[in-house]
């Protein structure tokens, strides 16, 4: 099945390879990856999807967490939790065309980001069911061209992922002489 | 003590090498070179003695040797480009057996990088997947805290090969130097797991309820310092221990318990116990393919308790009832006040039943026949050593699993070999990293013809550093292993396996180095004593027979049961029919 892991990573050079390097090293295939910044500008924050039986996301889990730069990993599969994919899509959108395409983004509630004499460019958010669903409606039209931002996820509710909490909770290093940073 | 250091302007160089010695370093293995030149150059104010190889592979490898003789982190230098790529094979093997080494590299000036300058490689890049860490520093401010952060990570948890790339620019520039102020900061670094409590009692419950358990005593219980433990633990519980290739010196292996290497060439009557136990206790050990054979006819009835520090292991190959994931020693400590004692002589008697069959396969107890086999030489070789500090070192192939089988290894670090990787050319520069971190310890090369002709270059190595490194190259004429899976799965069609060899013997001798030839078994004892007497050090060169096979074996996807077993009586070569 689709896992989704929640990453946190220290904000350094590489790390994007090596998180990425650790996908295809141990023959995991990433299905998306985003990475962006979080409230503290020396964390980064991941979002990973990958295809993967429950033995198999645990040991995804284990081995991000073997790379020294990862802070924490959780693995949100079956959390209850919001997902969100953005899509740009540009129709082909003669004038005769233009109303039912604009009807169409309306029903998604997606909305129409550059209009041009023979395109629109819509703009979509929303889980990946519903962006697929509307580009299948948009097709007939001519998609010429499409990007999507594959998806970040967060838990629903109070609970929280972050890496401060883990850091206060479990992550202390016993050696005296090593501090903690973050 | 030394002293604070705060507020002292030095170069990134001196830096560097204030750390190392901070660190405990007295030897470092290197090779110079363009991009380095600065770090050697302040050499010349440290107390550490640099060693100079000949090939940087051989300096990595040393630097692997030192650590698993002394449980220390080794190190290795070398300068950019294939300076530094030369080190890929040596950071490689050190990986997979989870050996602690710190490779230093120089990189080209930090303005060069990614302009394909002379001898510019991306190392950090092509050693990601083979370090369990690695760092660019391109300023000499980043030097301090990143070998302290290298050598914390190298040897804390389950240890590694960790490599510091440090540009030009950041070794001749200068910083404050503050070692206080350096310490590690790795937020994410977590090397100190511990099992909890459910756990601790889901094992001792099946420990408990186990009629027909096996210990399987890995590599772990060495790294973590746990032979005693692992001694007391197998006394307490009357459980009978296996080991791994690696294990082998964690156990003693004249102890009542001790059965001896389990695998693809383990004895019989141990795969034979595993695939019988109701039971399997891994003890630091990571459930190779060449420890399993056929993970689906794998131990069948066995529950399966693993204890490890690496949480990544579990379940990787062999799915397992109660996972113990934390230090070896420790996870120890708390489960054995709560061992009960059970008597398992039935178990036990039914082990020893197994032996039989083998005993009269052995080699060892089969009529002289007036041919020289490796396994006697082996043999000779441990009745004229194994009182002493001996460290073995092997390389990769048929006398090292002759050396598993037929050299009794009573201590810890007292086997070094290349596991995990299989690295051909390992045996002769390992020995030399034994050597420089033992240096009372006598160290013998066990070396097959090939293997030692991958990193031969090392002797020179030996004799300028004046190094006792006594050499037994075990001379079949073929590359033995890979010919014997060509006899056994190729219809002995022999495709690049036979060697014609130089005159090992007289190549030594133009590195100034004593040698010797033995091709009768009456001249083993007599050349080995010699060796142990004269001083400096002696290479053996034993002609043995050409195509002998270690016995048995688990081909390569069978069941652990299914081995291939010496015929009972020796058949002779196609020489002798």
């Amino acid at each position: 099945m689709m896992n989704t892991f929640v990453v946190y990573v220290e904000n350094k050079p590489g790390v994007l390879t090596r998180v990425a390097s650790l996908f295809r090293r141990r023959a995991f295939n990433i299905d998306s990856l985003t990475v962006g910044r979080t409230e503290k500008p020396e964390v980064s924050r991941m979002t990973i999807t990958a295809e993967a039986d429950q033995d198999q996301a645990r040991r995804i889990e284990a081995n991000l967490y073997k790379l020294v730069n990862v802070l924490l990993v959780e693995n949100i599969t079956h959390e209850p939790s919001i997902v969100r994919d953005l899509a740009m899509i540009k129709v082909a959108a003669t004038h005769e065309a233009r109303s039912h395409v604009l009807e169409l983004a309306s029903v998604f509630r997606a909305r129409v980001v550059d209009v041009a004499p023979d395109s629109l460019t819509i703009e979509i958010t929303g889980a990946e069911d519903k962006i697929d669903g509307l580009l299948e409606v948009l097709r007939p039209y001519g998609v010429l061209e499409m990007v999507r931002t594959g998806i970040v996820a967060m838990r629903r509710g109070k609970n929280t992922i972050s890496p401060a909490t883990a850091i206060n909770g479990e992550l202390d290093i016993a050696e005296d002489d090593v501090s903690q940073s973050v | 003590m030394k002293p604070k250091t705060a507020g002292k302007t030095m170069t990134g160089a001196g830096i560097l090498w204030e750390c190392i010695e901070r660190e405990g370093v007295k030897d470092v293995f290197g090779y110079p070179g363009g991009a380095i030149l600065p770090a050697y150059d302040a050499l010349k104010h440290s107390k550490i003695h640099h060693i100079l190889v000949r090939h940087e592979q051989g300096a990595t490898h040393m630097a692997d040797g030192y650590a698993r003789a002394s449980g220390k982190v080794g190190v290795a230098v070398a300068t950019s480009g294939p300076g530094a790529t030369n080190m890929v094979t040596g950071i490689a093997t050190a990986m997979l057996d989870s050996s602690p080494i710190v490779c230093i590299t120089g990189q080209v000036g930090s303005k060069l990088i990614g302009s394909d300058a002379f001898q510019e490689t991306d190392i950090t890049g092509v050693t990601l997947p083979i370090t369990k860490h690695n760092y660019l520093v391109t300023h000499a401010n980043e030097v301090a805290r990143t070998i302290r952060e290298a050598f914390y990570v190298a040897k804390s948890g389950r240890p590694g090969p960790v490599l510091v790339d440090i540009t030009k620019d950041a070794q001749q520039t200068s910083a404050e130097f503050d070692w206080d102020a350096a310490k590690p900061q790795l937020p994410g670094y977590r090397p100190d797991l511990s099992p909890e409590q459910k756990e601790y009692e889901q094992a001792l419950d099946l420990i408990h309820n186990s009629k027909r358990p096996v210990i399987l005593a890995g590599h772990g219980i060495i790294i973590s310092g746990a032979m005693q433990e692992v001694r007391d633990f197998a006394e307490r519980a009357g459980i009978p221990v296996a080991l791994t290739l690696l294990g082998i010196g964690a156990f003693p292996a004249a102890h009542p318990l001790n059965l001896g290497m389990m695998g693809m060439h383990g004895e019989a009557w141990v795969n034979h116990t595993i695939q019988e136990a109701d039971l399997l206790l891994a003890f630091g050990m990571r459930f190779d393919d060449r420890v399993t054979g056929n993970l689906k006819t794998y131990a069948p009835n066995a529950k399966k308790i693993h204890i490890e520090i690496d949480p990544a292991e579990i379940n990787k190959n062999v799915k397992v009832d109660v996972p113990l994931v934390g230090d070896l020693r420790e996870v120890l400590h708390q489960l054995l006040p709560h061992v009960e004692s059970i008597d398992r002589s039935e178990w036990l008697d039914c082990i020893d039943k197994l032996k039989g069959d083998s005993a009269v396969r052995d080699i060892q107890n089969l009529p002289d026949s007036g041919h020289l086999y490796a396994a006697h030489v082996i043999n000779d070789l441990w009745r004229e050593t194994r009182d002493g500090d001996t460290i073995i070192v092997t390389d990769v192939g048929q006398h090292q699993m002759w050396e598993a089988q037929y050299y009794k290894h009573e201590k810890a670090r007292s086997l070094i070999t290349s596991g995990g990787l299989g690295t051909m050319g390992f045996a002769l520069p390992a020995a030399i990293g034994a050597k420089v971190a033992r240096p009372e310890a006598e160290v013998w090369v066990v070396v097959g013809d090939g293997g030692f002709q991958m990193t031969l270059c090392e002797l020179a190595t030996i004799v300028q550093e004046k190094l006792k490194v006594n050499i037994a190259i075990i001379n079949n004429g073929f590359l033995g292993m890979v010919r014997q899976w060509q006899e056994f799965f190729y219809e002995r069609n022999y495709a690049a396996t036979p060697l014609l060899n130089p005159d090992f013997a007289k190549l030594a001798e133009a590195y100034g180095i004593r040698s010797m030839t033995v091709s009768e078994r009456s001249q083993v004892i007599p050349s080995v004593r010699a060796a142990r007497e004269h001083d400096g050090p002696v290479l053996i060169n034993f002609k043995v027979e050409q195509e002998d096979t270690v016995y048995p074996m688990v081909a390569a996807g069978a069941s652990l049961h299914e081995m291939i077993r010496r015929p009972s009586k020796i058949v002779e070569t196609a020489a002798d029919e």
